[in-house]
């Protein structure tokens, strides 16, 4: 059988990855993709946490069901801003969108 | 090691490797398809749960729906100097210790917790799972007032979307 700690580090090394995209690409596109692999690493967390506690109590998979529809609901409004964003500047490179820099 | 370890290990192998691919590689697309190899790791991830209603909703809504939403913005948002220039910034070394620090710090943290290796117990024959999260997802004394509220965030999210993206005349 599989040890809990193997799905917590699998979750921990995918959030970390997701993290290096949002803090390093310069796409806007490619920080949304990052920002799907941390929800995804969270939702491992939460079904592996369903599954090794007590399987009656569903609070685990609600959860995960519920995070899906935020990340739908986040992409959705993100590639917006983004598609917005390009018809207005003509650039998603993250860095120059400075307007509101000081 | 029992079979379950070994898919495991493979699964787990090819998700990490596809995500840092989708956060290393320059072309859109390639990232876009790689993160579709991640999502589908973790949907056999799910399966390994026991969780079978949300393997095939990650199938569904993450691959079918979010995966090609980003495929058909990076065609939208497409540009010359986007795709010869870097595709990681300057201070990329700084994320990369911020992540390399985050993971350091996780692991510590949960390593020291009591129940971490724990075991799964069996799951209790006749036991429906996809029964018992439609149950709790709408009886008033489960979730419905999340489940609602999440109802009302797609919409919301729908409509601003939509106002986003519209080109005025």
């Amino acid at each position: 059988m599989i040890p809990l700690s193997w799905y917590l580090i699998l979750a921990a090394g995918l959030f970390s990855i997701g993290l290096f995209g949002v803090l390093a690409r310069r796409n806007a596109v490619a920080i949304l993709l990052s920002v799907e692999l941390m929800l995804n690493a969270v939702n491992i967390n939460l079904v592996a946490f369903w599954r090794y506690g007590d399987v009656s109590l569903m609070a685990g998979q609600v959860f995960a069901s519920i995070v899906f529809s935020v990340a739908a609901a986040e992409v959705a409004v993100g590639l917006a801003l983004v598609i917005s964003v390009y018809r207005r500047r003509n650039t998603v490179v993250a860095e120059e969108l400075d307007l509101l820099k000081w | 090691m029992t079979a379950e370890q070994i898919i495991f290990l493979i699964v787990g192998a090819v998700t990490l490797i596809s995500g840092l691919m989708v956060v290393t590689v320059r072309n859109l697309i390639h990232a876009a398809l790689w993160l579709v190899a991640t999502l589908f790791g973790v949907a056999i991830l799910y399966t390994l749960l026991n969780a079978s209603f949300l393997a095939v909703v990650q199938v569904v809504v993450y691959i079918g729906a979010i995966a090609i939403l980003f495929i058909f913005a990076v065609m939208l948002t497409r540009r010359q100097s986007a795709e010869t220039g870097a595709s990681v910034n300057t201070n990329w070394w700084m994320g990369a210790l911020m992540a390399v620090l985050t993971f350091a710090g996780l692991a510590y943290l949960l390593q020291s917790w009591s129940g971490f290796s724990k075991q799964a117990s069996a799951i209790p024959s006749g036991f429906d799972a996809i029964n018992q999260l439609g149950d709790a997802l709408t009886s008033p004394a489960g979730f419905v007032l999340p489940f609602e509220v999440a109802s009302v965030l797609l919409l919301a999210a729908l409509v601003g979307a939509v106002y986003l993206a519209f080109t005025k005349k």
